[in-house]
């Protein structure tokens, strides 16, 4: 240990470490004395915004953490509801974009291994991922490069491990350019007694570390990567981007599983961003003890490296976890079966503070509390632009045909099909994908291998940041609406949410008020939905010299519906069903698909929402799809109605005739003119589905519902009195297919 | 009858393997350090990245203990299916002809594809018709089946192409559209699409259930 008369003043490393000197100043009287370097490293990264969420703590604490599915909530490495048979889905979405714009296949990997970990961490055993993807114009080289390593990177990882890909977004727009955004999400099955939490326990307990050896990949990759602003020369932070291994991930997976199955491990924890500082830190944290670890113990890759890189390394595929000495032999048993390598590196005691040895030598003493909850926390200072700061996006259509417009719709990077992303990645390993990609809008998995029943869970993420950047509040109201619309379209209702808001530098006025009026409209949307958040995560800092991305909150939702073998699908079923829309949503071009391709300015704000109504839509639907009584039910999103019907029909293989006059609201012989907000304009809380002609009679008398059109013929006509177009379905198909030569 | 399903450290699918022939017997994981089979009347080795595929997709598995005992198992005419993973397990081990390599676009793919039956005559295909079109999931980046031209003729003279891909349904570029190949003795059989994630209408499809239907009526046959 450093005398504190002779320890040397480290500030100005404190600010290479990303700290400023107030802080550098607090941690000294936090300690009583001036930290020596690892002391420093292990408080840079603990005082991060990516590990003490210094900017947006406050904030979030206005989301609803209260439902009556939660069974375990914020704080833990994933939440947690209740399906119902003694079962819980855990559940996180978490952002991986900042590796993932330095080295897109490996940080897009690491993320969907970082996110498994903190799953299988609570006890659950992976069933799917998801994920939700932002990339710059793909005109651009960069975008496209960022594509095919990121897309690959997630099929790399997920495929590997055997856990599905089911579900995802993507979107292409121009303020991502320079900061694409990775999140990834994932599922996690297990019996409410095998939730475990992370709070180290139990004075002279063995702390074991398991999994990979440590490596001097990803040092310091929570402050340098996560928490400051990219510049364009990135590749000089290449080393700090960890590197994947799945089958060592797999290995440990199983192992942890087997433990926590055989009721082994006290608690357990995944090593993250910050390695071990932050796992060990915050299960000491938790569970108000202290720990001592040894680095000498700690298992290396190369063998001459600094006690500091063996605590701040962010090796993937490392687990820590709490083991009575009574247990250990039976620990070491199970992960020598699974070959999975497993030492004691240090023990839980009653001191409160994180003590690192070297051998002998204590190389760093620092209280625990310190570390954990005394980073300050800093109130954002929002002010409202006075007019939009984003560019105008690059004009790409200028024809007011309406045969052209929803060709070139359906053909833009934005809504064309997802397929050539989903068909690299599997999406039916475990057996439990009972709709694919495509055939609905949320991906629909059943539990009857679980259970022995017929329920089912169904999963969306969503999160357009378009929508949000014309209207911070509104535009967020609007994710979370259109992810409890594609539960409702299989027949789900929600039961918790997991998300991840992706922000610019939130010490800028304009960003602070972005984030503040986002996680408003989360939270009000939310809290008259009745569905609480389990957890998330917040990337700051996306950001660059051509300025923030679009802000950005992704959110995943998840639902339970009672029979799998009654899941809705989108596409249309049958010759001769009725077409009709449901939901009265006002829908309007601005900030539409549409005034995109049309190079349109973003507006500074979007029409409020009765989500009451919305809510009450979305109950009508759910309940009409399980019943069984609509053959076909898709949201009205992105593209707008005509979008929507389009993709029905492609869905189905089979056409449609819709008839104009209905729409306008019922104005006499309308013109185009009229017609076109109604066709592409986009509004929340609408649904197009197709049932029998009865059933839709049935429909409106519980609900205000428009009839369009009947479902038939290899052909989506749309005509009123005297003008009407047509499509052959041939012709929709190719210009759906436009994404595939991204990846030629 | 008792299926047997490998599970070496990496596969994926061998849970999915075991729901599908618990359909048709019993079925249970045999662990790839045990050189016991278990009694088991058939063996299937099944899809995922066995030892994670470092070195060359199915290289490291045929090394195991629990594969020297399939090795004499498939010798003494035990019946044999490997799906994908197992499929390269299979032709590393040189219990089947020929190898898999990378698909012709580089790319993991997975879809849904109709496989047609060519041969009949062998344990996991003898209740299904020879021409009968089954629609099958493939999901891999290691599929393109490839033999030497003479060997191929060999083979299709022999019977020993068992499933062929459907016209324009051929997604990696495999020779001869060969989606499976048996032994010469027909009692090793393996393919590159997946039959157990074809047995269930709700998840996709249900005409896999032939190739294990086939099995499980094979041996109850010769048990009578």
């Amino acid at each position: 240990m450093s005398d504190s008369a002779t320890a040397p003043d480290l500030r100005n490393e404190a600010v290479a470490l990303g700290l400023t000197i107030p802080e550098y100043e607090l941690i000294c009287s936090k300690i009583g004395r001036p930290p020596n370097g690892l002391e420093l490293a292990v408080f840079s990264l603990m005082w991060s915004e990516h590990c003490a969420y210094k900017h947006s703590k406050k904030l979030l604490g206005q989301l609803p953490t209260e439902g009556p599915y939660l069974l375990m909530g914020p704080g833990e490495n994933a939440g947690a509801v209740d399906i119902g048979d003694g079962l819980a889905i855990a559940f996180k979405v978490e952002s991986h974009n900042h590796p993932s714009a330095v080295e897109p296949f490996q940080g897009a990997a690491t993320g969907v291994g970082g996110i498994m970990r903190d799953i299988f961490a609570v006890g659950a055993r992976p069933i799917a991922v998801l994920d939700s993807l932002r990339f710059g114009e793909l005109d651009s080289q960069r975008s496209r490069y960022l594509l095919d390593g990121a897309v690959s990177g997630i099929g790399h990882y997920g495929n590997s491990i055997g856990v599905g890909t089911v579900g995802g977004e993507v979107y292409f727009e121009g303020p991502y350019e320079q900061n694409c955004l990775v999140n990834a999400m994932c599922l996690g099955i297990a019996p409410h007694d095998r939730l475990t939490r992370s709070a180290a326990a139990g004075v002279g307990n063995h702390l074991v570390l398991m999994g990979a050896r440590t490596g001097r990949d990803g040092i310091g990759g929570a402050s340098v990567l996560a928490s400051a602003e990219l510049d364009t020369d990135d590749a000089d932070k290449r080393p700090t981007v960890q590197i994947g291994d799945p089958f060592e991930e797999k290995k440990v997976m199983e192992a942890c599983l087997e433990l926590l199955d055989r009721e082994l491990l006290a608690s357990l924890q995944d090593l993250g961003a910050a390695g071990l500082s932050s796992s060990s830190s915050e299960m000491a944290s938790k569970g108000e003890v202290g720990l001592d670890i040894d680095v000498s113990k700690v298992p290396l890759r190369e063998a001459d490296m600094e006690p500091f890189e063996v605590m701040v390394s962010e090796s993937q595929e490392r687990m820590l976890a709490v083991v009575e000495p009574a247990q250990l032999a039976a620990v070491q048993d199970v992960c020598e079966r699974w070959e999975v390598r497993c030492t004691v590196i240090g023990e839980v005691t009653d001191t409160r503070h994180l003590r690192v040895f070297d051998g002998d030598e204590l190389v760093g003493d620092m209280p625990v509390d310190a570390l954990v909850d005394d980073c300050p926390l800093y109130d954002l200072a929002p002010a409202e632009p006075e007019s939009q700061i984003y560019p105008a996006p690059k004009r790409t259509l200028s024809s007011d045909d309406p045969k052209e417009i929803l060709l070139a719709l359906l053909g833009s990077s934005n809504l064309s099909s997802r397929r050539p992303l989903f068909e690299q990645y599997d999406c039916m390993v475990q057996s439990r994908t009972v709709r694919r990609p495509e055939a609905t809008d949320a991906a629909v998995l059943q539990l009857a291998h679980d259970t022995g029943g017929t329920a089912a869970i169904a999963v969306s993420i969503d999160g357009n940041g378009r929508r949000v950047a014309c209207d911070p509040y509104w535009g967020t109201v609007e994710a979370v609406l259109e992810c409890a619309s594609n539960l409702a379209c299989v027949g789900a209702e929600p039961l918790g949410l997991t998300n991840c808001l992706n922000f610019g530098n939130p010490e800028k006025p304009h960003i602070a008020w972005q984030l503040s009026r986002s996680v408003e409209g989360m939270s009000d949307a939310l809290r008259q939905l009745g569905v609480p958040v389990v957890g998330g995560n917040v990337s700051l800092y996306n950001q660059s010299g051509d300025g923030p991305i679009y802000p950005t909150p992704v959110v995943g939702m998840v639902g339970k519906l009672p029979d799998a073998s009654r899941a809705g699908q989108l596409g249309f079923a049958e010759d001769g069903h009725t077409i009709a829309m449901v939901g009265t949503s006002r829908p309007s071009l601005a900030g539409s698909e549409l005034a995109k391709l049309r190079g349109e300015e973003l507006p500074t704000s979007l029409e409020p929402i009765d989500v009451a109504k919305v809510r009450a839509h979305q109950e009508v639907v759910r309940e009409a799809v399980r019943s069984g009584e609509v053959a076909s039910a898709h949201d009205i999103a992105e593209g707008g109605l005509l979008v929507a019907i389009a993709e029905a029909c492609l869905a189905g293989d089979i056409g449609a005739t819709i008839d104009f006059d209905t729409l306008a609201g019922g104005a006499p012989t309308p013109g185009y003119a009229e017609i076109e907000p109604y066709l592409f304009g986009e509004a929340v809380g609408g649904f197009v589905v197709s049932g029998t002609r009865e059933a839709i009679d049935r429909l409106a008398e519980r609900i205000p519902i428009d009839v369009l059109g009947t479902v038939g013929g290899h052909a989506l006509t749309v005509g009123g009195s005297g003008n009407g177009v047509s499509w052959e379905l041939a012709e929709l198909e190719r210009a759906c297919a436009a994404l595939a030569e991204a990846f030629v | 009858m008792k299926f047997g399903v490998i599970r070496f450290p990496g596969s994926c699918d061998e849970v999915d393997a075991l729901l599908a022939c618990e359909r048709h017997g019993e079925a249970e994981i045999l662990w790839h350090g045990d050189r016991d089979l278990k009694g088991v009347d058939a063996v299937v080795v099944p899809g995922g990245f066995s030892y994670g595929d470092y070195l060359r997709v199915g290289a490291i598995a045929q090394f195991s203990p629990v594969m020297e005992a399939v090795a004499e198992f498939a010798r003494d005419g035990g019946p044999v299916l490997g799906i994908c993973n197992g499929f390269q397990v299979l032709c590393e081990a040189g219990l089947l002809p020929g190898a898999l390599l990378p698909n012709t676009e580089l790319r993991f793919i997975c879809r849904q594809v109709d496989v047609e039956v060519v041969n009949a005559d062998t344990p996991f295909t003898d209740a299904c018709e020879v021409g009968q079109a089954l629609s099958i999931p493939v999901k891999h980046t290691t599929g393109r089946y490839y033999a030497p031209d003479d060997q191929l003729a060999i083979m299709e003279a022999g019977g020993q192409v068992v499933f062929r891909y459907a016209e324009d349904h051929n997604p990696n570029g495999s020779a001869n559209g060969i989606a499976g190949v048996c032994s010469p003795e027909r009692n090793v059989v393996g393919l590159m699409p997946h039959p157990e994630h074809a047995v269930d209408p709700l998840t996709g499809s249900a005409d896999g259930n032939c190739l294990f239907a086939s099995m499980a009526a094979s041996t109850d046959r010769a048990a009578a």
